[in-house]
């Protein structure tokens, strides 16, 4: 079975005052049908522009190299028509922004059934209804009274639902999803995370997932792949990389989220320093300046990922340290 | 910990007025009742629009409320006129969620932080350059940033700043409202511990807004659950982690998402493992 979305040697560049920075530097990954990704990273880690160069959305001034195949067929140098038929269709987009999507001038329903009827063609009545029947999937009470009325009428949470709900309402095969929780409360987090679980395990929907939340991830996706400053430094099943992970920084990252055993002090173990500036990268490993482990190997030499245990793991230590001496980094 | 509150919030009351015309007042904060000591930490949470942060700007008198009392070191600051409240703004003072937000582009670091007090006339201009390179190592910033501007710095050194300016006026209570929620995750943690460090060192008193429930069980002395405006439960941050007794409380507990560690022998649902064991569907690479 070939992969829904196969991406190669993805390389994206930010062209800006001071030169070019290099914001993705040679990611590679895939997603199978009905399968949920999530891609987690910090900003500037080059999530959001990885996620924005599957969907053809990157801007002018950014530049992208490698490989992006969905479904078999390369997208990397596609014309924005062959774009135009994929997104909407196949290819399902959550942005952070509900309201950067909706428009304040037209009911909700409205726009839901326009998107039907340019995709299907159906006709009004029946494009009307598929839009209230999406509305009242994505757990919008009330749904056909609340496809009348305005974006600005709706909660928070409701408009991030009607959001999703526009995603799928064309039964795309792959939703890319941007921080679509971040701006919510946790218990909405949890609602829209999991209808988006809901909809892969009704429909097959595959779902990329781009987060900054780690913990978020641990009940929804089945793989994780963390990024660091444009590149990948773990990726793998969700039980593996949260449960056990190998690289010193998700080793760090889920440190600071899991309780500690009898709080005997109120500090959290924390990764020190800060994140890199991507014009201004570090030789070596990224992460190196910040790693309790680095040795002059990890600061000369960009580690690839190589596979341990299971998952793909990108860190020169990774096969000299013992998971145990791992697991006290930060204690 | 002992000893009368730093601050005391009695029966506090916040409506706002209907958004159409004859609409009901909205209750934001209904009748809520909490003290902060010294070196103190309480924790208020809830979900968006719970009246959180309505309460926290009352707290500041950056919103006067409907009804209550505000008692900070026993004087009711809903009493006070703006000339008499400006006394005692350097006593408690905010810390806000967006970092770059609360700094204005135009200013060096160094001006930043020494705005509040030059704008609370306590600017010496003698000692007040040792004071703001006191202010920098206290928050732990490198000297050099003092000349940076703040789209030159990360997100972490920008709140670091913030804090520092919350800190120039040498206050007692600090408002938190999701001091940390902004931050990227890995340097959430160091910002977290130096707040924690600042309260031990200098006693502060916290009133922390906050969301994130794992954060607030690691550093939360006391925590207040705030729902539709009242507190629906407080106490003690271990007795309402370990027997929440509000079913609000226990939903908000339930929604914080399982992390699995090592020591769960939970079955992890999902990601079924293949034949060989490796990664299915991640591309080997040779």
């Amino acid at each position: 079975m070939t992969a829904l979305l196969e991406i190669r040697d993805l390389h994206v560049t930010v062209r800006g005052q001071g030169g070019e920075v290099p914001a993705v530097r040679g990611l590679s990954f895939q997603v199978d049908r009905g399968q949920i990704l999530a891609v987690v990273g910090e900003s500037g880690a080059g999530k959001s522009l990885t996620a924005q160069a599957v969907l053809g959305l990157l801007g002018p001034s950014v530049a992208m190299s490698g490989s992006v195949k969905f479904d078999g067929r390369e997208l990397a140098g596609a014309t924005q028509a062959a774009y135009r038929e994929l997104r909407g269709r196949r290819l399902g987009f959550v942005p952070q922004d509900a309201l950067s999507v909706l428009s304040p001038v037209h009911p909700v329903g409205e726009q839901l059934a326009l998107a039907v009827r340019s995709v299907q063609g159906a006709s009004r009545a029946a494009a009307w209804d598929v839009a209230v029947r999406a509305l009242d999937r994505v757990g919008i009470p009330d749904a056909s009274r609340r496809a009348r009325v305005y974006p600005h009428e709706y909660s928070g949470g409701m408009r991030q639902r009607a959001v999703i709900a526009m995603a799928m309402v064309n039964q795309p095969d792959l939703i890319i999803a941007d921080e679509p929780t971040t701006a919510l409360d946790p218990r909405l987090q949890a609602q829209i995370l999991g209808l988006l679980t809901g909809l892969r395990d009704e429909s097959g929907t595959a779902v990329v997932l781009v987060t900054h939340d780690l913990a978020a991830v641990a009940g929804s996706a089945d793989r994780v792949l963390i990024m660091y400053a444009g590149r990948e430094v773990e990726s793998g099943p969700v039980d593996r990389v949260l449960v056990t992970p190998r690289s010193p920084y998700a080793v760090g990252l889920l440190a600071s989220l899991k309780p500690m055993p009898a709080a005997t002090t109120r500090r959290l173990p924390a990764i020190a320093g800060a994140p890199p500036r991507p014009q201004s990268l570090p030789p070596g490993c990224a992460f190196a300046p910040r790693c309790p482990l680095a040795v002059d190997e990890c600061r000369a030499i960009e580690p690839e990922p190589l596979l341990y245990d299971g998952r793909l793991v990108a860190c020169h230590r990774a096969g000299d340290v013992p998971a145990a001496e791992l697991a006290e980094l930060y204690r | 910990m002992t000893g009368a509150p730093l601050l005391d919030v009695r029966e506090l009351t916040v409506r706002y007025p209907g958004r159409r015309r004859r609409s009901q007042p909205v209750l934001a904060v209904d009748r809520v009742s909490f003290e902060v000591r010294a070196g103190e930490t309480l924790a208020l949470v809830g979900e968006s629009g719970c009246g959180k942060s309505s309460t926290a700007a009352t707290v500041l008198q950056l919103r006067r409320p409907q009804g209550g009392e505000v008692r900070f070191e026993g004087v009711d600051l809903t009493t006070l006129d703006e000339p008499a409240l400006r006394g005692l703004r350097p006593a408690l003072q905010p810390v806000f969620q967006d970092p770059y937000g609360s700094l204005s582009p135009r200013l060096r670091i160094r001006d930043a932080i020494a705005e509040p007090l030059r704008v609370q006339g306590r600017w010496d201009p003698v000692t007040g350059p040792a004071r703001v390179t006191e202010l920098l190592d206290l928050v732990q910033l490198d000297h050099s940033l003092a000349d940076r501007r703040p789209h030159e710095l990360s997100g972490g050194q920008c709140q670091r700043v913030g804090i520092a300016r919350a800190l120039a006026s040498e206050p007692r209570l600090l408002v938190l409202d999701e001091p940390v929620s902004a931050l990227d995750p890995s340097i959430r943690a160091g910002v977290m511990n130096l707040l924690i460090d600042l309260q031990d060192e200098l006693g502060l008193g916290y009133l922390f807004i906050c969301h994130d429930l794992r954060l607030v069980h690691q550093v939360a002395h006391r925590i207040a659950v705030m729902q539709h405006g009242r507190i629906v439960e407080s106490g003690d941050t271990d007795q309402i982690f370990t027997s929440p007794a509000a079913a609000y409380t226990q939903a908000l507990l339930t929604a914080v998402p399982p992390l699995a560690t090592p020591a769960d022998d939970r079955p992890v649902p999902r990601a079924a493992p293949t034949p060989s064991g490796l990664p299915h569907d991640l591309g080997l690479r040779p």
